[in-house]
């Protein structure tokens, strides 16, 4: 696919709580490319998350459209469970299945919704767990593994799917700082291996190295959005000043 | 002393023979026994269908708001089972609405038992459904499930596990509550001894006997829950 195709086109996108009296997202324009990682960052309660999770209607949006692949997934009448499909997510709190080992985590939806043999997705789990580092996990629950090790097996099952976009909500918020970093080298070489991405982190590291763009949120809008030089070399509203003055 | 010792030995064993050898008396709570144990078996069943669709209902409308109409229907449901007497249901059932379609007793206990338990089963599986992390229905339907199948695969598995205990005390009271079933002249374990009783006019001996036989069932019920509990939990070692 062409880098320049647009997957993902978001258009005059509010949330609203409270009849309005609350404005998460107060309309966000906004395109991902196919092989683009977008970086999302912003201070709490921007709405940052609010956005990202409206990308796959884990929010419904108050106005506005989402196009994804060509269709508007906002559109009533349109299956969001197929397109949810394609489009992986991964939480900051893991949301493994706990009454599941690893391989059956990662592969209940391939067998259910893909149709696959469950030796197909055995075989795809196994390559991918080997992939993180962590094949010799595959029978163990959940709660058996640390939290680095939890959001690994998260992303991978998120990627048995075979998504076209990787939606990562704080995917290293809850981690304890020492496993921080084998996340984020999945992420880096996820990235690396063309995935598109959008990434709502606090990780400025990440941001700058991994990131195509940059965007800043801020009290529900896009402030600010350019390359990591732009955004962290040369800020220019105020608000992505103090932002920044504060986290780096 | 041993002399009172077999003196009490031969008036126990004489009431022994006179109430359950003699005219083969003891085939009253053998009989009595398989209704109990068929008429639980089949309320069980009815109550754990009942009761998961019933939760399922008022927890999807809690959540998401939707079903409105069906859970309306629902918590009337729930109001007049948990806020009527068993033995009124049963007699209701029985005297009002099925005898005078020529339904058989059994049948009217088994569902008049089963209804009553669904209501129970309901509150105690809502609640399981509503303790499970709000994040793992999200996990289900980002990776494309439905709401039913996201439910089926991973929401009540985990709420499943979580009121096992409490399902588990829900169909031991029901085991005993099965003993009104008297009240319509139904002839399950308690009326077997209450018929014993009848025609031996002693107490002791077909009381303490239905008694031990309830307790039995229990003790052995119990420790199939624990097996069942033990083999689930296998995921929190």
């Amino acid at each position: 696919m062409n880098a320049n195709n647009v997957l993902i086109k978001v258009q005059g996108l509010k949330k609203h709580y409270n009849g309005g009296a609350v404005k998460a997202l107060d309309g966000i324009d906004c395109e991902i490319h196919s092989g683009e990682v977008v970086v999302i960052i912003g201070p709490s309660g921007s709405g940052k998350s609010t956005f990202l999770r409206s990308l796959n209607l884990l929010e419904t949006p108050t106005e506005g459209s989402i196009i994804f692949d060509g269709a508007d997934i906002t559109d009533p009448k349109s299956n969001i469970n197929r397109h949810r499909q394609k489009m992986g997510m991964v939480f900051q709190h893991f949301n493994l299945f706990p009454h599941m080992t690893v391989l059956k985590n990662m592969t209940l939806a391939p067998v259910k919704l893909l149709k696959k043999s469950k030796d197909d997705a055995n075989k795809t789990a196994l390559e991918l767990l080997d992939k993180v580092g962590l094949r010799d996990r595959a029978n163990a629950y959940p709660s058996q593994l640390s939290g680095g090790q939890k959001q690994r097996v998260a992303i991978v099952r998120a990627l048995c799917m075979e998504p076209e976009v990787m939606l990562f909500d704080e995917p290293t918020s809850a981690l304890d700082p020492e496993m921080v970093g084998e996340v984020l080298e999945v992420m880096k070489a996820l990235a690396r291996d063309g995935m598109t991405m959008a990434v709502v982190t606090h990780e400025m590291g990440f941001a700058r190295e991994v990131a195509d763009r940059v965007i800043f949120v801020d009290q529900g809008l896009i402030v600010e959005e350019g390359t990591p030089e732009e955004i962290f070399g040369n800020p220019k509203s105020p608000r992505l000043k103090d932002f920044l003055s504060k986290v780096i | 002393m041993l002399d009172a010792i077999a003196s009490w030995w031969a008036s126990f064993s004489n009431d022994f023979y006179r109430n359950f050898i003699l005219k083969d008396r003891w085939k009253y709570l053998a009989n009595g026994l398989g209704k109990t144990l068929e008429i639980t078996l089949f309320a069980v069943i009815i109550g754990i269908v009942l009761g998961f669709i019933v939760a399922i209902i008022c927890s999807t409308f809690a959540k998401t708001g939707k079903l409105k109409i069906g859970n309306f229907f629902c918590r009337i449901y729930l109001t007049v089972i948990r806020g009527t007497p068993m033995v009124i249901q049963l007699m209701i059932m029985y005297f009002i609405i099925l005898l005078p379609l020529g339904v058989d007793k059994t049948v009217t206990a088994i569902l008049a038992f089963g209804i009553n338990s669904g209501a129970y089963v309901a509150e105690i599986v809502r609640g399981g459904i509503m303790s499970v992390d709000e994040g793992q229905m999200e996990a289900g339907r980002s990776l494309g499930f439905g709401y039913v199948a996201t439910m089926w695969h991973i929401i009540l598995p985990q709420a499943f596990k979580a009121v096992l205990p409490a399902l588990a005390n829900e169909f031991i009271v029901l085991m005993k509550e099965t003993s009104v079933c008297a009240f319509i002249g139904l002839n399950d374990l308690t009326r077997g001894g209450d018929i014993i009783r009848g025609v031996t006019y002693s107490d002791f001996m077909p009381l303490i006997a239905v008694a031990l036989i309830y307790l039995a069932m229990v003790m052995v019920l119990s420790y199939f829950v624990k097996l069942l509990e033990r083999r689930l939990r296998s995921s929190e070692r």
